[in-house]
């Protein structure tokens, strides 16, 4: 086993899966409470805005977005965010068209989550917050979002959760990820077959499990004691 | 909170045209985008008219789209009839009386639940192909569905759990009460109950699925996915032909869930008919509010 590590480096396979992971989670993050702030604004347009986005996404494969994000952002919009001069363009390239594909999938799901997270804040909240003469995006600020995202913390974890697993889909772009290194080990040593596959599921697992178990903590530590 | 009205007051003269003044340059910011992306597209020639001419053709539909989509809905039906038996089964054996029974079933499901799907039709497509018994044809198509039912099995089992553990304590007692055995509390009082309750997330995970099985494309079933992209090299519309795929993908879940709306919606006024005392939503039906706890129904739609 620590044989068919060392030939088919799972170590560095696992790291650019962490590396998708943290990325995509950040500007996932980022890009996610911006359309949920636009879901609960008070202009129409930009609440259509935020709806349409979420339904659109919601109901489109990861792996279509992805494709698409080599393809076409790339392929015919020549978006292009990596430098050519650099000697690891490609594998720069790839890996940075994945992580905008993955962050602009699961920005929905961070929206909804934060919503979900808006809806446990009880009315009293607001109101108190309008009575205090708060503008919207004052008591946005202070009042509504600081108890979201503590109330959002499990669907959030979910949603990192899911992602983490998600970022598998980015070998359909070519990026040197898990599911690439158990592709490579399935097409080299066919023998040990279910070593291979067990071998990176426990990885996963391995990912998934503290994640999991830290959302539990977080949350109960976080929620907003009423 | 669920009504947002209460986030912000309702807008005086003033407050009216500042949204205006937002509204409109958000407006101007997105048709931007739009011309830039457009004249792009011209640039790249995926604005003529001979990329998108092939979508008027019949003969597209029924060699590219047509048995794309058929592919994507046959994996999708397959995986959910032997998924919904087999969560059912797993649901049981964890709540089982004997604890070994239900160690095995939560290692099962912890397990499966963790690894991504890709991962499983990754490898049960190479294992299969390894194998002198298997019919090449179909390892695609077994690989996709392995993934999808191995993981939707372990998903809808946490959610029939889900749904047993909201009912109101009183059924399992009351069946306790008359003489049932625990498995025949579980089986003709408990199950039955929370199933009924399950439906409208059991037609969403459907959304799931026929989501996931794009990922059939990478171990090169003939899902809508593939079949675009043989479209795309066919007639060189890339951007044409993904935004085609994506529509119809969009079509199609959007309708699913439209259904499991329905669904949701028919059986909350049907909780409210039968309901003569009201305590937080639950009946003498004894199904207890949404009986999926509306975050948990959120995290299975990943």
């Amino acid at each position: 086993m620590l044989e068919l590590i060392d030939q088919f480096n799972v170590f560095d396979a696992f790291w650019t899966t962490i590396k998708l992971t943290l990325w995509s989670a950040l500007f996932s993050l980022l890009l996610g409470t911006v359309v949920a702030i636009m879901r609960l604004s008070p202009v129409g347009f930009l609440r259509w805005l935020g709806g349409s986005y979420v339904t659109l996404i919601r109901n489109t494969p990861l792996t279509l977005i992805i494709v698409f994000c080599s393809i076409g952002l790339w392929g015919q919009f020549g978006i292009e965010p990596a430098s050519r001069d650099s000697p690891t363009f490609i594998v720069d390239l790839n890996f940075r068209l994945a992580v905008i594909g993955l962050s602009v999938y699961h920005a929905a799901f961070v929206c909804e989550a934060l919503r979900s997270g808006v809806n446990t804040i009880p009315v009293g909240q607001a109101e108190a917050s309008r009575s205090l003469g708060l503008t919207f995006g004052q008591g946005l600020r202070h009042v509504i979002l600081p108890q979201a995202f503590r109330g959002a913390i499990t669907p959030l974890g979910n949603t990192l959760i899911a992602l983490t697993k998600n970022t598998t889909v980015a070998v359909a772009i070519g990026v040197a990820e898990a599911a690439y290194a158990l592709r490579n080990m399935i097409e080299f040593r066919p023998d040990v077959m279910l070593l291979n596959f067990l071998l990176i599921a426990i990885g996963f697992v391995i990912l998934t499990l503290p994640t999991g178990l830290a959302t539990s903590w977080l949350a109960s530590r976080l929620a907003v004691k009423r | 909170m669920s009504t947002q009205q209460v986030l912000f007051d309702i807008p005086g003269p003033r407050a009216r045209v500042r949204h205006r003044v937002l509204a409109v340059l958000t407006l101007a910011l997105f048709v931007a985008v739009a011309v830039w992306l457009l004249i792009q597209l011209r640039a790249g020639g995926q604005l003529d008219a001979n990329k998108w001419m092939p979508f008027l053709q019949w003969r597209t539909w029924t060699t590219y789209l047509i048995p794309g989509i058929g592919g994507t809905l046959l994996a999708a039906l397959i995986a959910i009839l032997i998924a919904s038996p087999l969560a059912l089964g797993l649901a049981m054996l964890r709540m089982s009386d004997v604890a070994p029974v239900r160690w095995v079933a939560s290692v099962f499901v912890e397990f499966f639940r963790a690894v991504p799907v890709l991962i499983m039709m990754i490898f049960t497509y190479f294992w299969l192909s390894q194998q002198e018994w298997s019919v090449d044809r179909w390892n695609p198509l077994i690989g996709v569905v392995t993934g999808l039912v191995l993981y939707n099995a372990s998903v809808l089992c946490e959610v029939i759990r889900n749904g047993v553990a909201s009912l109101p304590s009183g059924q399992r007692e009351a069946g306790l009460s008359i003489g049932l055995s625990t498995v025949q509390v579980r089986r003709s009082i408990l199950i039955p109950q929370a199933l009924t309750a399950m439906m409208p997330s059991l037609v969403s995970q459907l959304v799931v699925i026929v989501k996931d099985t794009a990922l059939g494309s990478i171990i090169l079933y003939y899902d809508l996915l593939t079949r675009s992209q043989q479209l795309s090299s066919a007639f060189s519309n890339v951007v044409p032909a993904y935004i085609v795929a994506a529509v119809i993908y969009i079509l199609i879940n959007y309708s699913i869930s439209k259904v499991a709306e329905t669904l949701e919606s028919r059986q909350r006024r049907k909780r409210r008919a039968t309901g003569g005392q009201t305590t937080d939503g639950a009946g003498p039906t004894g199904v207890a509010g949404p009986a999926v706890d509306p975050l948990v129904e959120h995290n299975t739609k990943l």
